[in-house]
């Protein structure tokens, strides 16, 4: 559906020039959810204009479907995004237009009769949950309910892809998960593809098939989404992970750090346990096994589309020789063990 | 000039003394005004949204055709903003005549009123413009929208307020500007006052020449709070 072959993206002025997005090549698939996460100045606001001709590449291609978006005419470019729906961090709406008159704007500008256009948004208003509030004006509805004008607007079309831009990053937890909720109806019902740029890792683990992390302008690692969280190979990925596994990310950080001060001689470990593999009690088992004392320090469980992850940090304490054994035991029983040392990366 | 006002004569006397106003005449007068402000104000706002237009859309395009326009445009505007209305309406004179035909009456005031106000609301316009959310133009770029769908279903609608803010600004500034006019000829309750009441020392006319411009500002204000309250849906 969505092909980047090498894409940079150069940004220059009078003192310097930056690289935004830096020999991207990506390939989307129809009907995929997926994620683009990066930290703010990542280039992945930049890159997910680019899809839709906001901005384009300095160099190499973006293909939507057949169409090379960077070869358009402007009229060609101006037909090609009412297939292409996008959603913001701040909605976008226009305060002047109720509800509904926001969700005819597309089709106003797609030159749709008048009657099939009145038909279409109050299919779309149904769509999204927002029956009843037609009339109301932006400034009247809550940021979630706004988030849904913008997604039923963003679909007026019937667009082949919706791009969000952030756009649960500024709604409070519950919302996001609403929306996401939506957009994962969404995705399941029209076969839609969905491109989202996120910086919250959360995002991607609860409703993304992949997803690609950036860093500087490129990808520095891409996958299905259970694979990375499972086994993250950058830096920057396994930060992103820690963000999401522990909220208060910075206080374990420091725990961990006090607790390797504390006992030099003790081996600080990370659990990973997935889907169903946490159900025999692992721990009782290693304790009763080997010589150590085991000191839980915290641990949580997410879920993803469709796979749980366990995470557990654990202390372990005794000799060099048992920790090392109880190490091999725990993989051997297919719990993913991470030994976190003094040099924790972040 | 011999500055006449009756010596000994009590002030309040000076100021009731009606029987020296000739009603028809203030009636008169006062329909020259509104003649005058309203044809300007008409024609100052179809200007002053294409000058606010040209402003716009000139800032930030990189091309040097639109680098030329916008320089013109700002240059003219400033010139125009910068003259004290009283020496344009007099520096226009030949100008007037040209086009006019002739350079007293209501309609020789309005080429002066129109070219002094226009740049004013035109600056107003574009301010208008750039306090919309680019967000939104971004946006309504993304569904596929051209240059005019996003002049006609965005910047204009979603500035709605500020511009008839500034309108109503404009056209009480506008009502002062025709009664200077009005003291060089144009007609008018300027040129009342000035005519009977100063000149022919009746503080009356003069009294009643005011009372009657003011009326015309408040109701000028009124209207204009009471249609920004009505298209304003920001909260």
């Amino acid at each position: 559906m969505i092909n980047l072959k090498n894409v940079n993206k150069v940004f220059s002025n009078k003192e310097d020039t930056i690289k935004a997005v830096d020999d991207v090549s990506l390939s989307i698939q129809t009907g995929e959810i997926y994620g683009i996460i990066g930290y703010s100045g990542a280039g992945k606001s930049t890159l997910i204009r680019m899809l839709n001709g906001l901005e384009l590449p300095s160099s190499g291609d973006v293909f939507i479907g057949k169409q090379n978006i960077n070869k358009l005419t402007n009229r060609e470019l101006r037909t090609t995004r009412q297939e292409i729906g996008m959603i913001f961090q701040h909605f976008n709406l226009l305060w002047s237009r109720t509800v509904k008159e926001n969700v005819l704007f597309p089709l106003e500008i797609a030159n749709v009769p008048k009657e099939e256009r009145l038909k279409k948004a109050e299919e779309l208003i149904q769509l999204v949950g927002l029956e009843g509030r037609e009339e109301a004006y932006p400034s009247q509805l809550s940021g979630g309910q706004k988030q849904r004008v913008g997604i039923a607007r963003a679909l007026a079309n019937d667009p082949k892809v919706l791009l969000c831009d952030e756009a649960t990053s500024s709604l409070d937890p519950q919302t996001t998960d609403n929306i996401l909720e939506l957009l994962l109806d969404i995705n399941r019902r029209l076969n839609l593809t969905i491109v989202m740029i996120t910086h919250e890792m959360n995002v991607i683990r609860k409703i993304c098939h992949r997803v690609a992390v950036m860093d500087h302008g490129r990808v520095v690692e891409e996958g299905e989404v259970v694979t990375v969280f499972k086994h993250p190979e950058q830096a920057i990925t396994k930060r992103f992970i820690r963000q999401d596994t522990d909220p208060k990310n910075e206080n374990t950080d420091k725990i961990l750090e006090q607790l390797i001060e504390q006992y030099p001689n003790g081996k600080l470990l990370q659990l990973k346990f997935h889907n169903g593999d946490a159900q025999s009690p692992i721990l009782s088992k290693i304790i009763r096994e080997f010589e150590i004392d085991i000191n839980i320090i915290q641990g949580n469980i997410q879920t993803t589309q469709d796979v749980m992850l366990g995470s557990l940090y654990v202390q372990l304490l005794g000799d060099k020789t048992a920790i090392e054994q109880a190490i091999e035991k725990f993989k051997q029983m297919k719990v993913e063990v991470e030994v976190i040392e003094h040099d924790l990366e972040r | 000039m011999i500055w006449n006002v009756n010596v000994g004569q009590n002030i309040f006397e000076q100021y009731t003394e009606f029987s020296e106003v000739n009603w028809l005449r203030v009636w008169a007068a006062t329909k020259e005004t509104v003649f005058m402000s309203f044809a300007s104000v008409v024609a100052v706002f179809f200007l002053g949204l294409v000058i606010g237009l040209l402003l716009f859309e000139t800032q930030e395009q990189k091309s040097l055709f639109s680098k030329i326009i916008n320089r013109l445009v700002a240059f003219f505007v400033n010139v125009f903003r910068s003259i004290p209305f009283i020496i344009l309406i007099v520096l226009l004179l030949p100008f007037t005549k040209e086009i006019v035909g002739r350079i007293t009456g209501p309609v020789a005031g309005i080429p002066a009123l129109i070219i002094a106000a226009a740049p004013f609301f035109g600056r107003l316009v574009e301010t208008g413009f750039r306090e919309i959310d680019r967000g939104v133009l971004e946006a309504a770029e993304s569904m596929g929208a051209s240059k005019l769908e996003i002049i006609f279903k965005v910047l204009l609608p979603e500035s709605l307020p500020s511009i008839v803010a500034g309108i109503t600004t404009t056209a009480i500034s506008l009502v002062g500007y025709t009664a200077m006019a009005g003291v060089i000829g144009a007609g008018g309750l300027g040129n009342l006052a000035y005519l009977e009441g100063f000149q022919r020392s009746q503080p009356t006319v003069t009294l009643v020449a005011t009372v009657f411009i003011l009326i015309i500002v408040f109701i000028i204000q009124i209207t204009g709070d009471i249609l920004v309250k009505n298209v304003d849906k920001r909260s």
